[in-house]
C-alpha cells in the first residue's frame, strides 16, 4: 500500500518593534539576562499591560503580504496555564478572532532545497493554505542548571506572532519550501529577522500519515525543538518513514509529542498527549479592543515592499534579466535592494546582474554588508558599454574590485586599461596589418571571411591588447572592401 | 475653642496651612497620637512609618493641591518601597518597586503617605474579617465589623486617625464600609481613575476612590487622582472638570429616580426610614422624585460573583511562589511549589473564588456560565441607561442593613455576599456612586444613602451630596473611642 504525509506547520515569529507587546521594555535580542525588564513584563502584582500599536500593524502587513483577511477589530484574550516562563501564569493572546484569517503561501522552485527544484513537486507552485496569524506576548525563556533552574524574562513580552497552516503540506521538502518563503517573506517585509538561531523564527510541526486516497487524517505526532529549516526537513526526513513503517506492519501512532535530536538523527519521545488542556481562554479585560480598519491597516499597507515574485517580473521586464537571474537578485531584499541602486539609471542591467552574479556572489560576500558600493557595476558596465574597455579587461578591473574596493575609473587610469580609440593610430595599424598579412588579405577576398581574424590580432597586438576589437573590425572590412 | 487637628477635613486644614497657622508637622504629630491612643482598639491599620510620615511633612509644598495633608493607603495599592500585602500572607514580605498611579499622584499633589490600610484579603469579602493579619473594628461598635473589603480605609477615616484614604470598590468595597462606619465614600466612573499599580481582583470592576469626612474633601481626592493614563488602556480619554465648582451648583431641578428593586424586602427598617427622610428633603429642596425601575437587578449579584470570580482566578495566578511573596518550604517540581505555596498563601474565601472562577471559565460551562453572565451584564447595563434618560441620579440605600456583628456571616458566604446587593450592580454597570451619610439606627450604628450617577457625571454626584451633608449634621458626628 502507498502511504502519504499530511503535515500541518504552527511557526511562531518574533515581531521586530523597538519595545515590547505589553510595555516599554526595549525589544532586544542578547542583552545581560533579565535587564530589559519591568512591572508589566514580570506580571509584578498591580502592573497592566498597554498595547504595542507597532507590533499589530506590522502583523496586519504580515498578513496582507500573505494574502490574509483582516479582522476589523483587534481583540486580545487570556489563556492560561501554570509556568514557570510564564510570568503571569496566563498568556495574552488571541483566541476567537485573530488578527489575520486565511491567506496562504505560494511554493516557488527556488524555495525548495538545490536537490529537488528540477523535481515536479518543486516546480508546481503548490499553494500552502494558512488557517490564521494571531498575536500573542512571548513567555520568558528557561535555563537549567544542575540542582536549579532560572529563568531569564528579557524575552518576555516580546511580541510574537503565531502562523498557522492548514495540513496541506505532503513532503519535508515542501516544509522546507514552506519555511523558507515564509521567512523571506518576514524579511523583506522587516516584520522579523526570523533568525532561527536566535529563537526569532520557531516551528513545530503536527504530521500524520495515512494510504493514499483515504480521507480521514491518521493519528498525528507534533515535533517540537527544530532550530533550523534544514533541521525541520531531516525530522521529517525521520518521521514519515517511521509512521509509515508503523502504520504498515499493522501498529497504530500515538498521539504524542516528539522533540528532533539533530545529533542521532531521530525524533524522541518527550510526552504523550493525554485530554487536551483546558486553557479557560476569555477575553482580556485590562485590554480595550483595537479598530484596525481606521488608520492601522492604511499604516500596514504603507509597510508593504514589493515582494521577491514581482521583483522577479520586474527585472526581466525591465532590464532584460533572464529567468535565472532575476530569480537569483530578488531572492535576498538586500540582494535586490544592492541590484537596484546598482541599476539605477543605467541601460546596462543585464550586464551588471552577470557582474553581481557571476563575479560577484562567487567571492561569498556577506549579502547583510556588501562591501563593494553598488554603482561600482554600474559604473564598469558603462565604461565597457562606452567602449572604454573590452569585456576581457572588465575582468581583470572586476579582480582588482573585489581586492581593493576601488572605484573602476580609478583601477583603469592607474592600470592604463583604457582602450585605443583614437581613430587616426588604428587606421595606421590597420594598414600595416593588411601590408604585413597578404595571404590573410587574399584569403578574405576570396570569400574566407575569418581571415580577418590573423588581421585582427596584428593590431590588437600593436595596441597591447587596448583597443576595441569591434572598432578594428570596422576599420578593416572598410578597407578590405 | 478649635477641634483637634486629626478630627478637621483636608479644606479646613489646607485653609489653616496656607495661612501660616499650623504645619504639616503638627497633623501627623496629632494624627500619629490619636493612631497610638485609637489604633489599638479599631486595628485600621497594617502599619503606619511615622518617621516617613514625618519626614514627608518637613518636605511639604504647600502650593500643591494637597500639600501637607496625610493620607491612608489602602494596602493593595502600589506604593514604592513600601509592602502592599493585599491583606494576604502569599504578600508577606514583598516590597513593591514602583508606584501606582494614584500613589504617584497623591505624592505629586503633595500628600502625605501615612499607612497602610487593613482589608479583606485580595478585596474579597464585605467585613475586613478575611484579612490574613488581623480584624478591623467598626468604630461605632468595636464588636461589629466595618464592612468591606475596604473596612481599615473607612475605619481610620471614621475614627479620626486619617483625614482622608484611598480604597477600591469591586462590588461595593468602598461604598459599604463607608455606609457602615459613617464616612463619604466615593466609587467612581469604571476608567475614570487608573488602576495602574492596584493590585488586581476583577479588572473589569475595580475601580480607586475616595474615602472622606466630607464631599468637598471626595471632590479634592478625586481631582487629584482622576484622568487618563498611558499605563492603564481602561482609563478614558474624559476630560477632568472642577469637581469642587459643581459643589455649589444648586439642587433645584435635579431630577432623582428611586429604583424600586433598591427598597424591596431586605431592607432594615430603620434604614428605609432613614432613606425616605432624605427623600422627602431632597423633594422639600425643588428636586424632581420619580420611581424608576432597573428591571435586572435580582440578577446582579449572580452575575457579580460569574465575572469577578472569572477575573480573580486569572489575576491571582500570578502567585505562584516563583518571584515573589511567599513560597513553601517545600521542595519540587514546580507543580509541587505552586500547589504548596498557594495552599498555603491563600485563605478559604480567596481559595473559594479561584475554586469558582475556574469553574466558570472551564469548557463545556463557559457559556452557560461567563458567557451567560456578560449578557446579563449588558442588560444590567442597559437598565441605567434607560433610567439615566429620565434622571440625572439615583437614590438607594448603600448597605440593606446597618453594620453587623462581627463573626456573623463567616460562615454563610452567601449571607455575606448579599451585604453588597445595593451596591454592585454599579460596578457591572461602570456607573458611579458615592455613600454619604445619612442616620443613624437605634444602636447608634450609622447609615449610609447611595446616589448614582451616569457615566463621568461625578459633578452631580458631589452637588446633591455636599447639599445633602451641609444641611445635616450627620457628618459631624464622631464615635466615642
Amino acid at each position: 500500500m502507498q502511504y502519504e504525509a499530511v503535515i500541518g506547520l504552527e511557526v511562531h515569529v518574533q515581531v521586530k518593534t523597538a519595545t515590547k507587546m505589553f510595555c516599554g521594555c526595549k525589544n532586544e535580542y542578547g542583552a545581560e539576562v533579565n535587564t530589559q525588564v519591568c512591572p508589566v513584563c514580570l506580571g509584578l502584582p498591580g502592573a497592566l499591560p498597554t498595547p504595542n500599536e507597532h507590533a499589530i500593524v506590522k502583523t496586519i502587513a504580515a498578513g496582507l503580504m500573505l494574502g490574509c483577511e483582516i479582522a476589523p477589530i483587534c481583540k486580545f484574550d487570556r489563556k492560561h496555564y501554570f509556568y514557570p516562563d510564564m510570568p503571569k501564569n496566563y498568556q495574552i493572546t488571541q483566541y476567537d478572532l485573530p488578527l489575520c484569517l486565511r491567506g496562504g503561501v505560494i511554493l516557488e522552485k527556488y524555495a525548495f532545497p538545490k536537490d529537488v527544484q528540477k523535481e515536479d513537486f518543486a516546480t508546481a507552485q503548490k499553494v500552502i493554505r494558512l488557517v490564521r496569524i494571531h498575536l500573542e506576548e512571548d513567555v520568558a525563556k528557561s535555563f537549567h542548571f544542575e540542582e536549579q533552574s532560572g529563568i531569564d524574562f528579557n524575552r518576555a513580552g516580546t511580541p510574537l506572532m503565531e502562523i498557522v497552516s492548514e495540513a496541506d503540506l505532503s513532503s519535508a521538502e515542501e516544509a522546507f519550501a514552506y519555511l523558507t518563503t515564509l521567512r523571506q517573506i518576514m524579511v523583506y517585509g522587516g516584520i522579523s529577522d526570523a533568525d532561527m538561531e536566535k529563537g526569532q523564527m520557531r516551528c513545530d510541526v503536527n504530521i500524520s500519515v495515512r494510504p493514499v486516497g483515504q480521507k480521514e487524517f491518521g493519528t498525528k505526532t507534533e515535533i517540537k525543538n527544530l532550530n533550523s529549516i534544514s533541521g525541520v526537513r531531516r525530522a521529517l526526513q525521520y518521521e514519515i518513514p517511521r509512521q509509515i513503517e508503523v502504520v504498515s506492519k499493522g501498529g497504530s501512532i500515538r498521539q504524542e509529542t516528539r522533540r528532533w535530536d539533530d545529533a542521532s538523527g531521530q525524533t524522541i519521545i518527550m510526552r504523550v498527549k493525554e485530554n487536551a488542556h483546558d486553557y479557560r481562554y476569555f477575553p482580556e479585560p485590562d485590554l480595550l479592543p483595537v479598530r484596525t480598519d481606521q488608520g492601522l491597516k492604511a499604516e500596514a499597507e504603507k509597510l508593504i515592499p514589493e515582494l521577491p515574485r514581482q521583483k522577479k517580473e520586474r527585472f526581466m521586464k525591465d532590464f532584460g534579466l533572464s529567468d535565472y537571474q532575476a530569480e537569483v537578485l530578488a531572492q535576498e531584499r538586500a540582494l535586490a535592494d544592492y541590484y537596484d541602486e546598482a541599476v539605477k539609471g543605467s541601460s546596462h542591467g543585464a550586464a551588471i546582474a552577470n557582474y553581481i552574479i557571476n563575479d560577484f556572489l562567487a567571492t561569498g560576500p556577506d549579502l547583510n554588508q556588501l562591501p563593494i558600493p553598488a554603482s561600482h557595476f554600474r559604473e564598469l558596465a558603462e565604461l565597457v558599454g562606452g567602449n572604454k574597455i573590452n569585456s576581457k579587461q572588465a575582468k581583470e578591473v572586476l579582480a582588482e574590485m573585489f581586492n581593493s574596493h576601488r572605484a573602476p575609473a580609478l583601477i583603469v587610469a592607474e592600470k592604463g586599461l583604457e582602450q585605443v580609440t583614437d581613430t587616426a593610430q588604428l587606421e595606421t595599424f590597420c594598414d600595416e596589418a593588411i601590408a604585413a598579412n597578404e595571404k590573410s588579405v587574399a584569403d578574405y577576398r576570396s570569400g574566407k571571411t575569418g581571415a580577418i581574424n590573423a588581421l585582427k590580432g596584428f593590431v590588437m597586438k600593436k595596441t597591447k591588447g587596448q583597443a576595441n576589437p569591434a572598432v578594428i573590425d570596422e576599420i578593416l572590412r572598410k578597407k578590405l572592401s | 475653642m478649635s477641634l483637634p487637628l486629626h478630627r478637621e477635613s483636608i479644606a479646613s486644614l489646607r485653609r489653616k496651612l496656607t495661612a501660616g497657622e499650623i504645619t504639616s508637622q503638627d497633623i501627623v504629630q496629632d494624627l500619629l497620637q490619636r493612631i497610638a491612643s485609637v489604633d489599638p482598639k479599631v486595628k485600621g491599620y497594617l502599619r503606619v512609618d511615622a518617621e516617613k510620615a514625618l519626614a514627608q511633612a518637613a518636605k511639604t509644598d504647600l502650593k500643591k493641591p494637597l500639600g501637607g495633608i496625610p493620607i491612608a493607603i489602602k494596602d493593595n495599592i502600589n506604593e514604592k518601597d513600601e509592602a502592599c500585602t493585599c491583606g494576604s500572607q502569599i504578600l508577606k514580605g514583598y516590597q513593591a518597586p514602583y508606584d501606582a498611579t494614584v500613589t504617584r499622584k497623591l505624592k505629586e499633589a503633595g500628600a502625605i503617605l501615612l499607612g497602610r490600610t487593613n482589608m479583606d484579603e485580595f478585596a474579597m469579602g464585605s467585613s475586613t474579617e478575611h484579612s490574613s493579619y488581623q480584624k478591623t473594628a467598626n468604630p461605632w461598635k468595636l464588636d461589629h465589623i466595618p464592612g468591606g473589603s475596604s473596612g481599615g480605609s473607612a475605619a481610620v477615616v471614621a475614627s479620626d486617625q486619617a483625614i482622608a484614604s484611598l480604597g477600591s470598590d469591586t462590588g461595593g468595597s468602598i461604598r459599604q464600609p463607608a455606609a457602615l462606619c459613617g464616612c463619604v465614600g466615593l466609587k467612581p466612573t469604571y476608567g475614570r481613575v487608573s488602576r495602574y499599580g492596584l493590585v488586581a481582583f476583577a479588572s473589569s470592576l475595580d475601580q480607586i476612590g475616595p474615602f472622606s469626612k466630607t464631599v468637598e474633601d471626595s471632590a479634592l481626592l478625586l481631582q487629584a487622582i482622576a484622568g487618563q493614563d498611558v499605563m492603564e488602556n481602561t482609563s478614558r480619554p474624559v476630560p477632568v472638570p472642577d469637581y469642587r465648582a459643581a459643589l455649589n451648583q444648586p439642587v433645584r431641578g435635579l431630577r432623582i429616580g428611586i429604583p424600586k428593586e433598591y427598597f424591596a424586602e431586605g431592607i432594615d427598617p430603620e434604614v428605609n426610614a432613614a432613606l425616605k427622610k432624605s427623600m422627602d428633603w431632597f423633594a422639600d429642596q425643588g428636586a424632581e422624585l420619580k420611581e424608576v425601575s432597573l428591571p435586572h437587578t435580582h440578577a446582579a449579584v449572580a452575575v457579580y460573583y460569574i465575572i469577578a470570580t472569572a477575573e480573580a482566578s486569572a489575576n491571582l495566578a500570578r502567585f505562584d511562589g516563583v518571584r515573589y511573596g511567599h513560597r513553601t518550604q517545600t521542595l519540587g517540581d514546580p507543580l509541587t511549589i505552586y500547589r504548596k505555596s498557594r495552599a498555603e498563601g491563600f485563605g478559604p474565601e480567596v481559595k473559594r473564588r479561584i475554586i469558582l472562577g475556574t469553574y466558570v471559565l472551564s469548557s463545556g460551562y463557559y457559556d452557560a456560565y461567563y458567557n451567560q453572565a456578560q449578557k446579563v451584564r449588558q442588560l444590567l447595563r442597559r437598565d441605567f441607561t434607560n433610567a439615566f434618560q429620565n434622571c440625572d441620579l439615583l437614590l438607594t440605600p448603600t448597605s440593606p442593613t446597618p453594620a453587623f456583628k462581627a463573626g456573623e456571616k463567616m460562615s454563610d458566604p452567601l449571607q455575606m455576599y448579599l451585604a453588597d446587593i445595593c451596591t454592585i450592580a454599579v460596578n457591572l454597570a461602570e456607573v458611579c456612586g458615592i455613600s454619604i451619610p445619612c442616620g443613624f439606627s437605634s444602636e447608634q450604628l450609622p447609615i449610609g444613602l447611595q446616589l448614582i450617577g451616569p457615566h463621568f457625571q461625578e459633578s452631580s454626584l458631589f452637588r446633591a451630596a455636599h447639599h445633602y451633608e451641609q444641611a445635616h449634621d450627620w457628618y459631624l458626628h464622631r464615635p466615642n473611642l
